[in-house]
């Protein structure tokens, strides 16, 4: 079982407030999952190598060079952004 | 007209003699989601006039003898998790209640081009976390067979809308069963390609190495007209590959199907179990070899994987929405912006896979976790190549149980149980199909068929001899 403190340090660790009543909820469901993957322990996995993707994986690359975006399609970005200035979203400072 | 008889097939054809218009044809279904929708709720967005400019271009093209597709004039959903520009994208969360998609998804473009008529966005479990649509911001879908019964999750408004003949096909994109279990649920075909056959481009992110966008449809030839025109390798995606045409015809007889004995031994409804049990048979009849194998680590082990792999990758893929350029709630902090946002923005589901996706991801639980479980999909990975060096495909059930009530599963466990055959295909990057082969008291049971990589075609071909043979 999850005890509530680490439910609290993880809440803060992804950034979400939870209520009382989520994060005991929250509790529980999260111990519930954890002793359900315990049976991960059970599989032999010393002679396997780690395998990230599902099928081959290839680095992909392309020149660092920077393209030119469509202009319209940045004004529609900027949109939607909820608190912004000119063409910067706005955020409250970091350092005091 | 009825609706319930058109395939893309029919319609084109109809088209082609003139006997319709595309025009005409979106209105009708037009009217046919207004009717029906408001007690099915599989869309949350139809824009009356955007379908009919496109169905009008459609009829253009077609009067003008221009390059016409067998696409063009098709009326499509489009689950709302993928990208059409001008749209609102909500990803069926509060978060996005409000954001209009800046472009279009690759594959959106690649449909536009060839004369689709998207009706809609399709409801979804929010940001694609779940197995019955019941996790949706909006309210949850209804399933077409029964209304008391869930259609299946995160693609439930798709499978509904086709279900419903709301559309004539839909797209829904599927990381541990999201196309293939509402197919089933529905009563429709769902089909997964092998990972990077489609791009995801445009494809609202959820698991990066689980994710694929698929088609649902009646039919498997109108699955495989959508999948042909979707795939291929795309420069924006950098997972994408280029399915290359397989050179081989081959018959029913030649083939080879493997039946997993361990998923025959879960706890599966004994009715569905019959229902699978008649369609092997039906492959044996057809000539095909079916064969007992083995895939230990595919079902119980699989899920298990699957719900650290899963919530490890979302939790780095949701992390961008924090209130600063996704998200309407104002802050007295940083930290007060991103705690509420994210705190009230998100639903229970969302919150718990961020959750367990950081805990199982943190300093000192890394290894017991996070890497085990990439051990573990590396074995689920070796299963299905020792297999598949024997067998050219792998037949299982669908779903361990039929369409279930709302509120029915009370806890996260017991709703990601519905995907237990189907989450080792998405670790594996396999492609896989979901098949109906009949109905429990007019609820709908489908078969799965799972291929080697890239080898869509042969998983068409066995879908369509178990078709054809009905």
């Amino acid at each position: 079982m999850i005890s509530d403190k680490e439910v609290q340090h993880i809440a803060n660790l992804v950034r979400i407030e939870l209520k009382k009543e989520e994060a005991k909820k929250m509790q529980k469901e999260l111990s519930l999952v954890l002793d359900y993957v315990e049976k991960l322990k059970k599989i032999d996995v010393s002679k396997v190598k780690i395998d990230f993707g599902p099928v081959k994986i290839e680095n992909v690359f392309r020149r660092d060079f920077p393209e030119k975006e469509d202009e319209a399609r940045i004004k529609k970005i900027i949109k939607m952004i909820p608190e912004k200035e000119e063409n910067y979203a706005k955020v409250k400072s970091i350092l005091k | 007209m009825k609706l319930e008889s058109l395939t893309i097939a029919k319609i084109h054809q109809l088209l082609k003699e003139k006997k319709l218009s595309a025009l005409e044809l979106s209105n009708q279904f037009l009217e046919k989601i207004e009717k029906d929708d408001k007690k099915l709720s599989a869309f949350l967005t139809v824009d009356k006039e955007l379908v009919l400019s496109q169905a009008k271009e459609a009829d253009r093209k077609i009067k003008r003898k221009e390059e016409v597709s067998v696409l063009t004039g098709i009326p499509l959903a489009v689950k709302d998790n993928i990208l059409v520009e001008n749209l609102k994208c909500t990803a069926g969360s509060k978060v996005l209640k409000d954001y209009f998609a800046p472009y279009d998804a690759t594959i959106i473009k690649k449909l536009k081009k060839l004369g689709v008529v998207i009706l809609g966005k399709t409801n979804l479990d929010e940001f694609a976390m779940g197995c019955s649509t019941e996790n949706s911001a909006f309210g949850p879908t209804k399933n077409p067979n029964d209304l008391t019964r869930v259609p299946g999750g995160s693609s439930g408004g798709s499978a509904s809308a086709v279900a419903a003949n709301m559309a004539v096909c839909a797209l829904g994109s599927d990381t541990g069963g999201s196309v293939r279990l509402p197919a089933a649920f529905c009563g429709t075909v769902g089909f997964k390609p092998t990972y990077g056959a489609v791009s995801r481009y445009g494809l609202i992110a959820m698991a990066s190495s689980l994710d694929q966008i698929g088609p649902l449809a009646k039919t498997v030839e109108d699955a495989q007209i959508i999948f042909d025109a979707i795939k291929g390798k795309d420069v924006l995606d950098s997972t994408s590959v280029q399915v290359k045409k397989m050179n081989y015809d081959f018959k029913a007889s030649q083939l080879k199907i493997g039946i997993p004995k361990e998923y025959f031994k879960k706890d599966i409804d004994s009715k569905i179990k019959t229902l699978v049990k008649a369609a092997i048979k039906k492959y044996e009849d057809l000539g095909s070899k079916v064969e007992e194998i083995s895939l230990p680590h595919c079902t119980d082990y699989a899920l298990a994987a699957y719900h650290i792999i899963n919530s490890c990758e979302v939790s780095t893929n949701l992390a961008r929405y924090d209130g600063v350029r996704y998200g309407s709630l104002k802050g007295k902090s940083l930290m007060d912006l991103y705690l509420k946002n994210r705190g009230q923005g998100f639903g229970f589901e969302v919150k718990r896979r961020i959750m367990l996706g950081a805990y199982a991801l943190s300093a000192g639980y890394y290894e017991a976790y996070y890497l085990r479980a990439q051990k573990v999909r590396a074995k689920v990975k070796e299963d299905f190549s020792k297999v598949f060096q024997k067998v050219d495909l792998i037949l299982t059930p669908a779903t361990p149980f039929l369409p279930f009530k709302f509120g029915e599963k009370k806890d996260s466990l017991s709703m990601q149980l519905s995907d237990i055959f189907m989450v080792a295909v998405n670790l594996a990057g396999l492609p896989a199909i979901s098949m109906p082969c009949g109905k429990i008291d007019n609820l709908p049971v489908s078969f799965q068929i799972i291929g080697k990589p890239f080898q869509e075609e042969v998983i068409f071909k066995a879908a369509k001899n178990y078709e054809r043979g009905k």
